[in-house]
């Protein structure tokens, strides 16, 4: 039943041997590739926790099967930037502090990502929208929006992503 | 007079448990606070960078191992600085004026020539040979802390009181393992356990074909008594026999609560012990006197993680190592010691980073799952990861609260004698407090239900915190009734009794000079004689233009809330605009607080803000729904939060304070902002709520009642 599955991570092309179609993604990613930068937040597409991009998309990935992937192109939050390299969007979370316990802001930059890949001059109205699939317990709403924006106006001031 | 020992360090005397110079160039701090979201282990390193006299960057922070670091029992009550960072700063203290005692004799000087700079000793501001390091190894430390050093002055502070960027931040913004959930153990093996109902249930058969049917993997299964469990290689696998598990296992004895006992007025009529806190009710009745009375209530609350709890364990070379992201790794051990019946001496409990912790939730649980998993399968590392919908049924909730106000007014409207009588469970179902383990109430031969009792007020209280106002009133008192049967477990959230408290404290304030026909800051300032609290309030109103909004907008209102966190820690004032059509939209909120000293400043505004955000999802959104057929909300669906979108633009002003004690504040904007909430609803709508929360459906009703 072992269903081996071709895609690419972060730029590099994976082969996976799941146990059967129906594994979640996100299974695969934290386990089978280590990359535990994806967090389990609910299992039920409800609070954003392990949003990834799979073609330039933001998806929820714990119920997303494996099979579905067969040959997308998947970014996770350890393939946006580096902490030599951060992304303008990790750089502006780490100056405004934006943060308290962190569990879903892999979640929350990857979702902003796509935001400010599809539109660059976001409002902060606009930003919230698009973070309101993702759930932040903590509190850390207005500095998450605020670093948003700062990423926003770097990039269109030529940042690189 | 020597002065006494901060209390922690009294618990902990040796220097060594908290200070040590291993590594070159390193200072090994422990504390026995663990981060919990809440950023304390940056603060803990300021303070220990700034006594020490050492870069923030050579610190290396152990936290929350009961193999090395100090027991000062639970991370909670916003303690960690009052209590946890003063001992912490005494120690380094004391450890630096060994040092420098040494270091004296050896360079044939006193002491006063003597200073550090980054750890390298200079006499009279010039370089020596020595420094921590290199005097380690002739410095002691293996000795009690005498409490006796000198502590930096306030004037000389260059690290303590700064805006300092957490440690902890970058590992998670850059997806890096910085969770016990990404922890992964040599030949681990994932398990999920499939929960007793409750108490007493006994489980009558397995269909373990069907299960394993549904895993679609490799599974085995655990049981021991009424403690049942999945394990597997697979943690996929695990998952989907553990979601089928519930429709293939037969319970005896299975009780759901009913939807009435959803409200907290169900309390009202059950058993409880009786308790009066203050000053005797007047023998007499006052004359003259009009006596003024409301009921507030708030329901059950979640702690509703964003992460479910998670535990790790493995039994080797019969000693048990359990990894957890609990409050409290001491009482833990003690609790896992008692529940599987070992010494403590052959147990290590450590604290690893979990999702945001805002009280007792999951994680005690979820590490004794492991450990008891681990005890039967030796050798063998086992994670547990709660699912979703067992983490909202099994964790602990936060009481439903009645509050009852009671006053009598004097001719101006002020109360002269004051009421607050409260029906509640206990806020302290913490193990080895008043509750077992959930999985020893699973094992065979289950320990007794230990009798109920609440946190006592020398700590806070628990039901009772802050039911006493801070106001100038002749006489006041408070009624406590600990109801002892409830519909959920209960047990510690964030602030526990002081948000309903201070939420009808407060709301009924505005009641009272609203019939006195007072501005309510005006009212609350006329008596008010404790010159911080009246400070946060003036600021505040300042903040908010409090003055300019007499001419009122409909639909739209300011409201204030004010307490004095446990009445001892720290002071925040609160506004909230906002508007009400059917359903409420928050504008604006401004806070003004006094923490005292701040040790990271912007680490404090964080948690003051992220307090006044979990708080309005409270008041607007939150409670533990029974429905008959579960034992609360299952999924976010039935536990609504506040979103992005519904969050106003928040000010938060930290007063300044000339004083180096620290006043907890990580609790402190919970009981105003619900109070600040219900007081601008008041205005906006014209009517008064008082029960909680304030969802659509119930200003519809209050308003159709109109």
């Amino acid at each position: 039943m072992t269903q081996t599955v071709a895609f690419t991570v972060n730029g590099r092309p994976v082969s996976v041997a799941a146990a059967h179609e129906q594994t979640p993604l996100l299974d695969v990613l934290r386990n089978d590739l280590r990359l535990t930068g994806t967090r389990f937040g609910c299992g039920l597409e409800q609070c954003g926790c392990c949003v990834v991009l799979i073609d330039g998309k933001p998806e929820k990935s714990c119920t997303r099967s494996i099979d579905s992937v067969a040959g997308c192109d998947v970014t996770t939050i350890e393939g946006i930037g580096t902490p030599e390299r951060p992304h303008p969007l990790q750089q502006a979370f780490l100056e405004e502090q934006a943060g308290q316990c962190g569990y879903c802001l892999s979640g929350i930059i990857i979702s902003a990502k796509a935001l400010l890949d599809r539109d660059a001059s976001p409002s902060r109205a606009e930003i919230a929208r698009a973070l309101d699939d993702n759930i932040c317990r903590c509190g850390a709403h207005n500095r998450i929006l605020r670093a948003v924006e700062k990423a926003a106006a770097r990039l269109r001031e030529g940042w690189r992503a | 007079m020597t002065p006494a020992l901060p209390s922690m360090l009294a618990d902990n005397p040796r220097l060594d448990r908290w200070v040590n110079f291993t590594a070159p160039g390193q200072v090994a701090i422990s504390t026995g606070r663990v981060e919990i979201g809440q950023g304390v282990l940056t603060a803990m390193a300021q303070i220990a960078a700034e006594e020490l006299d050492v870069a923030v960057e050579r610190i290396e922070i152990r936290s929350g191992d009961t193999d090395v670091t100090p027991n000062e029992g639970y991370t909670a009550g916003s303690q960690s600085m009052q209590a946890g960072g003063v001992a912490l700063r005494q120690a380094c203290a004391d450890v630096r004026a060994l040092f420098l005692n040494h270091a004296a004799r050896l360079l044939g000087c006193t002491k006063a020539e003597l200073t550090v700079h980054d750890g390298r000793i200079l006499r009279a501001g010039e370089p020596t040979d020595h420094d921590y390091w290199s005097l380690a190894t002739s410095v002691v430390l293996a000795t009690e802390a005498a409490g006796t050093a000198p502590r930096k002055p306030l004037s000389e502070y260059t690290v303590v009181g700064r805006d300092t960027a957490r440690l902890d931040l970058p590992a998670k913004l850059f997806g890096q393992p910085a969770f016990i959930h990404d922890m992964n153990l040599d030949g681990m093996a994932h398990a999920r356990v499939v929960r007793q109902p409750n108490r007493g249930a006994t489980l009558v058969s397995v269909d373990e074909e069907a299960i394993r049917r549904a895993a679609r993997g490799q599974i085995a299964f655990v049981r021991d008594g009424n403690f049942l469990a999945i394990v597997g290689d697979n943690e996929t696998a695990v998952e989907a026999a553990a979601a089928a598990a519930t429709d293939h296992v037969v319970w005896r004895g299975a009780e759901r609560p009913a939807s009435l006992q959803q409200e907290a007025t169900w309390l009202l009529q059950r058993p409880a012990v009786d308790r009066i806190i203050g000053e005797p009710a007047a023998a007499e009745p006052l004359r003259g006197l009009q006596t003024l009375e409301a009921t507030y209530t708030r329901p059950h609350l979640a702690h509703a993680s964003i992460g479910p709890s998670c535990g790790l364990a493995i039994y080797k070379d019969e000693h048990l190592t359990v990894w957890t992201h609990c409050q409290g790794v001491f009482p833990l051990r003690a609790a896992l010691a008692r529940a599987l019946r070992l010494d403590p001496s052959v147990i290590s409990v450590r604290h690893v980073q979990g999702p945001g912790c805002y009280g007792h939730n999951g994680a005690d649980d979820a590490a004794t799952d492991a450990a008891v998993i681990a005890l039967q399968m030796p050798g063998r590392a086992i994670r547990v990861r709660w699912r979703r919908q067992e983490e909202f049924a099994f964790e602990p909730v936060s009481p439903a609260m009645v509050v009852k106000v009671r006053a009598k007014i004097d001719e101006a409207g002020h109360p002269l004698d004051w009421t607050t009588e409260i029906w509640s469970g206990t806020h302290q179902g913490r193990p080895g407090g008043g509750a077992n383990l959930l999985a020893a109430e699973a094992l065979p031969n289950p320990p007794p239900v230990p009798a109920p009792i609440d946190v006592p007020e020398t700590v806070g209280g628990g039901a009772t915190r802050n039911a006493e106002p801070l106001y100038d009133i002749p006489a006041k008192r408070i009624v406590h009734h600990l109801v002892t049967e409830v519909p959920r477990r209960t047990s510690a959230l964030r602030g526990l009794g002081a948000m309903p408290n201070v939420f009808a404290l407060e709301c009924f304030t505005d009641e009272l000079a609203e019939r006195a026909g007072k501005d309510p800051v005006e009212y609350r300032l006329a008596q008010l004689s404790d010159p911080r609290a009246r400070a946060v309030i003036e600021r505040v109103a300042a903040m908010a233009d409090w003055s300019a909004q007499q001419s009122r907008q409909a639909n739209r209102g300011k409201g204030i809330g004010f307490a004095r966190y446990k009445n001892r820690a720290a002071y925040a004032a609160v506004v909230v605009e906002l508007e009400v059509e059917d359903s409420i939209r928050l504008l604006h909120a401004w806070c003004a607080a006094d923490v005292g000293l701040a040790v990271n400043p912007d680490a404090v505004v964080n948690q003051l803000e992220g307090g006044m955000i979990q708080s309005a999802s409270w008041v607007l959104k939150e409670q533990v729904r029974f429905d008959n057929a579960t034992a609360g909300p299952i999924d976010w669906q039935g536990y609504p939060v506040l979103r992005f979108s519904e969050i106003p633009e928040i000010e938060i002003e930290l007063l300044h304070a000339e004083t180096d004690v620290p006043l907890g504040a990580g609790e402190a904007t919970a009981g105003p902002t619900a109070a600040a909430i219900g007081n601008a609803v008041s205005r906006a709508l014209g009517v008064r709520i008082r029960d909680l929360p304030l969802t659509r459906e119930r200003i519809m009703a209050m308003l159709l009642a109109q």
